[in-house]
């Protein structure tokens, strides 16, 4: 029987999330004999080579690029999590989400305090950058998500509870520490 | 020399239960209540300024800004846009040179929206300056505008002539016409004022009480508590003092029966509240009244006054020894949640209208916490005349859960909108023949937005309370009408303004509801909203007043019984969807940063 | 003299003092019923119904309401649960409650309820409410993203006059908490310390001080809300 495939990524996100699971320690040695790794930074994978059946989605999604990446996830992951608050929530990116982005851009390109030389008052528009969205969106308001992990960042007990839960078709076993906001 | 603000402080004794009469005061006075009058206000009645201003910003009509030498309101209820309030609306904006919600620089004339203003049968109306205007076009928008701008005062500025009986008494002097197309036992003018004080006063109060009893009446407001039953415990109730309160705060969108009694029949329903008065021994009425009908206040008072000469009220009614009993009138300040009978309690003693934690109920512990009848006008105008006829002879009217009369308030596409007095028991396929309707009929709205949508299948239901129970708005919607934009949007956008906002679930929910039902409609939508809209709705349950409770029954009730509607909206081919749409989300960006979304 | 009355939760026979709110009978017997607006030695209001539950069929919030004989009362109903979980994931959505960045997270009663119903996600869009935060006062930040409009400062603290410091502003969703601009300036430095205690959630922090006692070990980081209520019946 071949290893579940796995992949992960960061959108708006501060890798925390990443780190935490680095965190579950010397178990990260029985995580790499459960699972295969796909497209992820822990092992650099860029795209897609395969169909997974997990996929870790760490932050939200502030611009274009981040709706475009997750997507791709949903498209080729069988199930799909959100890790940590700004997964599921927008976490600090989105406390601009009261602000107008108009504002926001204005503020960070030409009115802000640590803004210089910016004579002709543009705000970067090369075709190249992602484009920003109005708000930070949490991840299950642009495609379906099946599981949060809450958390900023979640436990690694966490995360690993529900890694082994998912793949071994065990019951989470939660105790009341582990899930937690902050 | 003392300032307006003083005077007024004084009129009402420093009292701070009579908050709501001294910001009703300065804002007639001046347009609006300015920082300056909150600290004197606070000050005077050794309350915080904010406490003075958690009621002002409570109430539509109070505002801290200035609203206008004119301040106009135009109704933007359903029956209001079917009526062609559209055209109104953009002739007044273009004609004042501001849209909605803002005030002309020169502080001449503001442009405000409300919600239903009582006048159903002759929409589209606006109120200006606390007088009412109907059956507006934009050629009159116009005219009123020329109007203003002319100097001219608000009672030079009426083009037709006044409306139909008491309408053109002088102290009101009004277009508003009172529609009554159809007179029963409580409507009918042809008896004899001061007779059934007359009666009562020579029975013992518990007779009085077991003869309404007898009658089965049940309160008219739309719940249909019993009101003998009502009597009786407020009687039994220990206080110093007792209350009567008449209820003319009628809210609901599509009601406006109590306004006719109020213009015609005001003796009537003094009579009435002089019967409560006598059973329950209470010695002070209050008649809350909508701000709406302030335009009816003069005339009001010089009926009450002409009611204190005859003797009707006041000291040792009609011989009476120990008898007394008065009125006064207070207005509300533009709140629906205050007819609900603990919230105008509240408002009544000056704060603002959230309803209260039952128990206690009002029979207990009411007005200034002493033992309160709270009834609405057409009930105790009921009582009037099962008091003069018998509880038997009331009986005979309507069914036997439902005794007596109701009157409607019947609106929307019909060819006579209008007053009428029914039996209950009367099905709603009766009503539609009775207003006479022109190409078929698609949907009444029973009850207004807190009840029922129901399609034709269901027009041979009654009305009554073992069937459909109702305060007597009905809206009928041809076939023409669009119900889930038009009307469904409109009513949950009237729910979400209203709310007090003290419970949580009345607070957030109905705009939870209405972007679920935005998503629907915009074609973004999977059946699994329709049930997500219908196992939400639920949560509502959980509110303390029965705005909260119904607050969901715009879109609950419509997809019960129009379901297709909802379904020919929804996606077949998707199970979910979040309803993102990239293209809407880095629109604002884009043109911020003028570039093309090549997404 | 103080009747009893015999009562029963979920089925269990109970004894509770006659005119008692059900919250604190079901206190007495160990039973541990949900609150967040309510706070000891304040008058009850009601507003966040979370503490509702259906007595002899009907839906009452236990908070106000008080015990009579036989009283039958539901509170473990599927149906009550459910409603609590919605109210608890109704409030997270109304406001912008970025629990990592919070001073009260660990200590907050809305979080702490959420642990209890093991909410992972709230299932309503979130509003991302505008909100100001009012710095104007000098001995506290009000920081309305995170109000839930409970009412307990408003009911909580007066001046020594009885007036309001606290008070509602406006209606519907656009209810907000305002602190009164000159009672508020002379708050003394126990009142402000009071106010943040009342508070169940973060939005009244009394200035320059936080993070006193460090996460993971406040209040409810390592025992659910409740627990003291519950370990009465063992």
């Amino acid at each position: 029987m071949s290893k579940p495939v796995v992949a992960t990524t960061s959108l708006a996100g501060c890798f925390g999330c990443h780190m935490s699971l680095l965190d579950i320690d010397e178990r990260i040695l029985d995580l790499i004999e459960l699972v295969e790794f796909n497209k992820s930074p822990i092992n650099d994978i860029k795209k897609f080579t395969k169909k997974c059946d997990i996929g870790l989605i760490e932050g939200g999604c502030c611009n274009s690029e981040n709706v475009h990446v997750l997507q791709d996830f949903r498209e080729h992951c069988q199930i799909l999590i959100s890790v940590g608050e700004c997964a599921i929530m927008g976490g600090l990116p989105a406390m601009r989400n009261g602000i107008p982005i108009k504002e926001c851009l204005e503020e960070a390109y030409i009115n802000g305090p640590t803004v210089k030389n910016n004579t002709e008052k543009i705000i970067p528009n090369d075709p190249e950058i992602p484009i920003m969205l109005d708000k930070v969106y949490p991840c299950h308001e642009v495609v379906k998500m099946d599981y949060h992990l809450p958390g900023c960042p979640p436990r690694a007990d966490l995360i690993w509870e529900a890694l082994v839960a998912l793949i071994t078709g065990n019951e989470m076993k939660l105790p009341y520490h582990v899930v937690k906001f902050d | 020399m003392k300032n307006f603000t003083q005077k007024t402080i004084e009129k009402y004794h420093h009292d701070k239960t009579r908050l709501m009469d001294i910001l009703i005061a300065i804002q007639s006075e001046s347009g609006h209540i300015s920082p300056e009058n909150v600290t004197q206000i606070a000050n005077e009645l050794n309350m915080s300024e904010v406490d003075v201003e958690q009621t002002i910003s409570f109430y539509h009509f109070f505002s801290m800004k200035p609203t206008g030498k004119y301040s106009i309101y135009l109704n933007n209820s359903v029956v209001a846009n079917m009526m062609g309030r559209a055209d109104t609306a953009a002739a007044f904006e273009k004609e004042a040179g501001i849209t909605f919600g803002e005030v002309t620089p020169d502080g001449l004339i503001g442009l405000f929206e409300t919600a239903c203003i009582g006048m159903n049968d002759q929409e589209p109306a606006a109120i200006i300056n606390n007088r009412i205007f109907t059956r507006l076009t934009s050629f009159r928008a116009k005219e009123i505008i020329r109007d203003i701008k002319d100097g001219k005062k608000i009672e030079e500025m009426f083009s037709a002539s006044f409306g139909d009986g008491a309408n053109r008494n002088n102290l009101v002097k009004s277009v508003v016409t009172n529609n009554i197309r159809k007179i029963g036992p409580v409507l009918d003018p042809d008896y004899k004022v001061g007779e059934a004080i007359r009666k009562i006063i020579r029975m013992k109060p518990e007779e009085v009480i077991s003869e309404v009893k007898h009658s089965n009446l049940r309160g008219r407001g739309g719940a249909g508590f019993p009101t003998g039953l009502k009597w009786e415990f407020c009687r039994n109730a220990i206080g110093k003092k007792k209350y009567i309160f008449c209820n003319a705060d009628e809210g609901e969108p599509g009601t406006f029966k109590d306004r006719v009694i109020l213009t015609e029949l005001p003796r009537l329903l003094i009579e009435g509240m002089a019967v409560a008065a006598y059973t329950v021994e209470a010695s002070e009425g209050i008649l809350y009244i909508r701000y709406e009908y302030k335009y009816l206040e003069e005339y009001l008072e010089k009926i009450l006054e002409e009611a204190r000469m005859k003797n009707y009220l006041g000291k040792d009614i009609m011989g009476k020894k120990g008898f007394n009993f008065d009125i006064r009138i207070q207005f509300g300040a533009g709140a629906y949640v205050c007819g609900e009978e603990s919230a105008l309690i509240e408002s009544a003693e000056g704060k603002r209208g959230e309803p209260r934690d039952r128990p206690p109920f009002p029979v207990e512990k009411g007005y200034l916490g002493m033992p309160t009848v709270v009834n609405n006008v057409e009930t105790l105008c009921s009582v009037v005349k099962v008091m003069l006829n018998g509880g038997d002879w009331y009986r005979s009217f309507g069914t036997s859960e439902s005794t007596g009369t109701k009157l409607l308030s019947i609106s929307g596409d019909c060819r006579n909108p209008g007053v009428y007095e029914v039996s209950w028991g009367f099905s709603v396929h009766d009503m539609l023949e009775m207003v006479g309707t022109t190409g078929n009929v698609q949907a009444v709205q029973v009850g207004g937005p807190s009840g029922s949508l129901i399609g034709s299948d269901e027009f041979n239901r009654t009305l009554g309370y073992e069937d459909l129970a109702t305060g007597g708005s009905l809206i009928i919607f041809g076939e023409k009408r669009d119900l889930l934009n038009d009307v469904v949007v409109n009513f949950m956008d009237f729910f979400i303004e209203e709310s007090c906002g003290s419970c949580s679930t009345c607070r957030i929910l109905p705009n939870v509801l209405k972007k679920k039902l935005e998503k629907i409609l915009e074609g973004r939508g999977v059946e699994q909203d329709i049930t997500d809209i219908e196992t939400w709705g639920k949560f509502l349950k959980a509110s303390r007043c029965g705005l909260g409770q119904t607050a969901a029954n715009p879109i609950l009730t419509s997809i019960k019984n129009f379901r297709h509607l909802y379904e020919s909206k929804v996606q077949t081919r998707k199970e979910y969807d979040t309803g993102f749409d990239l293209q809407q989300a880095v629109k604002e960006a884009c043109e911020a940063s003028g570039r093309e979304p090549n997404i | 003299m103080n009747q009893i009355v015999k009562i029963t939760i979920d089925g269990v026979e109970c004894m509770a003092t006659k005119g008692q709110y059900i919250t604190d009978a079901a206190k007495e017997n160990g039973i541990y019923i949900p609150t967040l607006c309510n706070y000891e030695g304040v008058k009850p209001r009601g507003s966040c119904r979370i503490c509702t539950v259906k007595v002899n069929g009907r839906l009452m919030t236990a908070c106000t309401t008080p015990v009579s004989e036989n009283m039958e009362i539901e509170n473990n109903a599927d149906e009550i649960q459910e409603l609590r979980e919605a109210i608890i994931e109704l409030l997270f959505i109304e406001g912008n409650h970025f629990c990592p960045a919070c001073e009260k997270s660990g200590s907050c009663e809305l979080q702490a309820l959420a642990y209890r119903f093991h909410m992972m996600v709230p299932r309503f869009p979130y509003s991302f409410p505008q909100q100001e935060i009012d710095a104007t006062n000098p001995k506290l930040v009000k920081d309305q993203n995170r109000c839930i409009l409970c009412k307990r400062c408003i009911r909580a603290i007066k001046d020594e006059k009885g007036r309001s410091v606290f008070a509602y502003k406006r209606r519907s969703r656009h209810v907000e908490i305002s602190i009164d601009p000159k009672i508020g300036k002379s708050l003394s430095d126990e009142m402000a310390q009071q106010a943040m205690d009342v508070c169940p959630v973060g939005a009244l922090l009394v200035r320059e001080r936080g993070f006193v006692v460090p996460i993971g070990e406040r209040k409810y980081d390592n025992e659910p809300i409740g627990s003291d209520i519950e370990k009465l019946k063992e």
